[in-house]
């Protein structure tokens, strides 16, 4: 797999509170250590008292950066309602998705801006209980065991921070899942109501934020609201990490402002498989619950979910591949959805039936003259599971499976008559190796 | 443990997890239930109408996974509510 590199493409300014970007990941040559965060951004600026920092928050306009773009002082609001030392808050650095790794640099780059994250998290909704939850292969795992006791030793964090290790699942990181694999079950999702934020680790309300929503966070508690809108748009404030998968292979994580152009962000006329060489067709936006657009339509909008709502994308955890123009739409997102039907944690029929029958589906698609049946099959099946599950798992993969019936539509015909385009049939999009199993859940 | 009644803003709603697809329920209640190519139910999301309210309850008491119950008609934006299903006295 390839590990991510991060960009340091970027403007290095950016002295402490200054507007440009990035803003969460530290200027090339210095690394994310206590000593040089402690210089850069000074201690963890506590309010005192709980709450406080919830009005900052609704006034940046903040949303969650795990992907759903839940707006974040509402999740604070709800637990901070909870009686007083029965809340919890978790950072959710879970990324099962196989294509992002913008968790994993944030983590590996700048720990101390998460952890004071989850520090003034704690405070504003009066928790008394801090869990960072961390994907287990991930490179920074092993770090932030050392980070956090250089920062008990220093006696910066008023709660101490847990550690948990989250099993490298695509739906880890799902909340509900997160908060039963925390208790000590599996991590697999349940059924809303109750919300986690009503009863989850523990049967405790519990505020589950996105690792990077925690270090957005941070950075508000210091700099305030204003400072946190002088990038983005007024609807979508901010900055975001984004995984840019380029279509020569190369990965890069990046932080950008919301707002910004797809074709700046991906340099979709630039990247074409070696110079000269012929345009990419389509670009993944939004990872593998994600939508394929053709590369044309996605290079006239803008990183942002107002812009991409209306063609039915989502920007979620920031993911955008190129698919490079020797593969073909239809085997990538075949073997994606067979992944993903492998990933259901098979507790809703719907989706332990339909996803394998769609994934099926799919995989002959990919191949040539397919059954002249099997578009009715996937138009049946797809209407069949969405909104049938109690988590997103089966809308989201419907979502990628529609946009690759749309987007790759002149492919399905090639492969009606038996050709396809492909030049390459090297995997592009990762998908970890070796079939998922049924175990491995905890 | 009372039981929510079914009213003109009722609708039936399963736990997708608890759900083993018996098919019970679409053998009481086919005018609003029905059942996928895998045995689940795939239900009406209208309100429960007020005829089959009898059927309805019985649908959800009588659930062997206990996954069928009522839950109220999410109220959308914008959107005109149902008119509310006439109460006629019950016999």
């Amino acid at each position: 797999m390839n590990p991510a590199t991060v960009s340091t493409a970027l403007p290095p300014q950016n002295r402490a509170g200054g507007a440009g970007l990035p803003r969460l990941l530290p200027p090339a040559g210095e690394n994310g250590d206590l000593a040089s965060h402690l210089g850069r951004r000074g201690p963890v600026p506590y309010r005192g008292r709980a709450q406080a920092l919830i009005g900052d928050l609704r006034l940046a306009g903040l949303a969650g950066r795990g992907g759903a773009a839940f707006p974040a002082y509402r999740k604070l609001e709800a637990v901070a309602a909870a009686p007083a030392g029965r809340a919890i808050v978790v950072g959710n650095g879970a990324e099962g998705e196989p294509a992002s790794h913008k968790d994993e640099a944030l983590l590996l780059l700048a720990p101390h801006l998460v952890l004071d994250g989850l520090q003034l998290a704690a405070e504003a909704v009066g928790a008394t209980r801090a869990v960072l939850y961390v994907r287990r292969p991930v490179r920074a795992r092993a770090r932030l065991d050392v980070q956090v006791s250089e920062r008990d030793a220093r006696g910066l964090d008023r709660v101490a921070v847990e550690l948990v290790s989250a099993p490298d699942r695509f739906l880890a990181g799902q909340e509900s899942a997160l908060a039963s694999l925390v208790s000590g079950g599996a991590a697999v999702p349940r059924f809303a109501p109750p919300r986690v934020f009503e009863r989850g680790v523990d049967g405790r309300p519990t505020l589950v934020q996105n690792v990077e929503t925690l270090a957005h966070l941070a950075l508000i508690a210091r700099y305030g609201p204003a400072w946190f809108r002088a990038v983005g748009t007024p609807d979508e404030p901010g900055s975001m990490l984004c995984t840019l998968r380029q279509a020569d292979g190369s990965v890069t994580v990046t932080e950008a402002a919301i707002g910004i152009s797809l074709q700046a962000l991906l340099r979709t006329d630039s990247i074409a498989g070696g110079s000269g060489g012929p345009s990419p067709l389509a670009i993944l936006v939004g990872g593998y619950h994600g939508t394929w657009l053709p590369a044309g339509q996605a290079s006239g909008l803008t990183l942002s979910n107002a812009a991409l709502r209306p063609v039915g994308a989502l920007a979620g955890a920031g993911v955008l591949a190129t698919l490079p123009a020797d593969r073909c739409g239809l085997v990538e997102t075949a073997r994606v959805v067979r992944y993903l039907a492998l990933e259901s944690a098979g507790q809703c029929g719907p989706c332990l039936n339909g996803l394998p029958s769609i994934a099926a589906a799919m995989a002959e698609l990919a191949a040539p003259r397919p059954s002249p049946r099997v578009l009715d099959d996937l138009s049946r099946w797809t209407g069949l599971v969405e909104g049938r599950g109690a988590c997103h798992h089966p809308d989201g993969t419907v979502r990628l499976v529609r946009s690759s019936l749309r987007v790759f539509a002149a492919e399905i015909r090639h492969h009606q008559w038996g050709c396809c385009s492909a030049a390459s049939f090297a995997p592009f999009l990762p998908v970890p190796a070796g079939p998922s199993s049924d175990e491995d859940w905890s | 443990m009372t039981m929510p009644k079914p009213n003109g803003n009722t609708r039936l709603a399963v736990n997708p997890i608890a759900c083993s697809g018996h098919g019970l329920c679409a053998e009481l209640l086919p005018e609003l239930i029905s059942l996928d190519e895998w045995g689940y139910p795939v239900i009406d999301a209208q309100p429960v109408p007020w005829r089959l309210r009898r059927l309805a309850r019985r649908a959800v008491t009588d659930c062997p996974a206990l996954a069928l119950r009522f839950s109220p008609v999410p109220e959308r934006a914008g959107q005109a509510r149902p008119a509310p299903s006439r109460r006629v006295p019950s016999a």
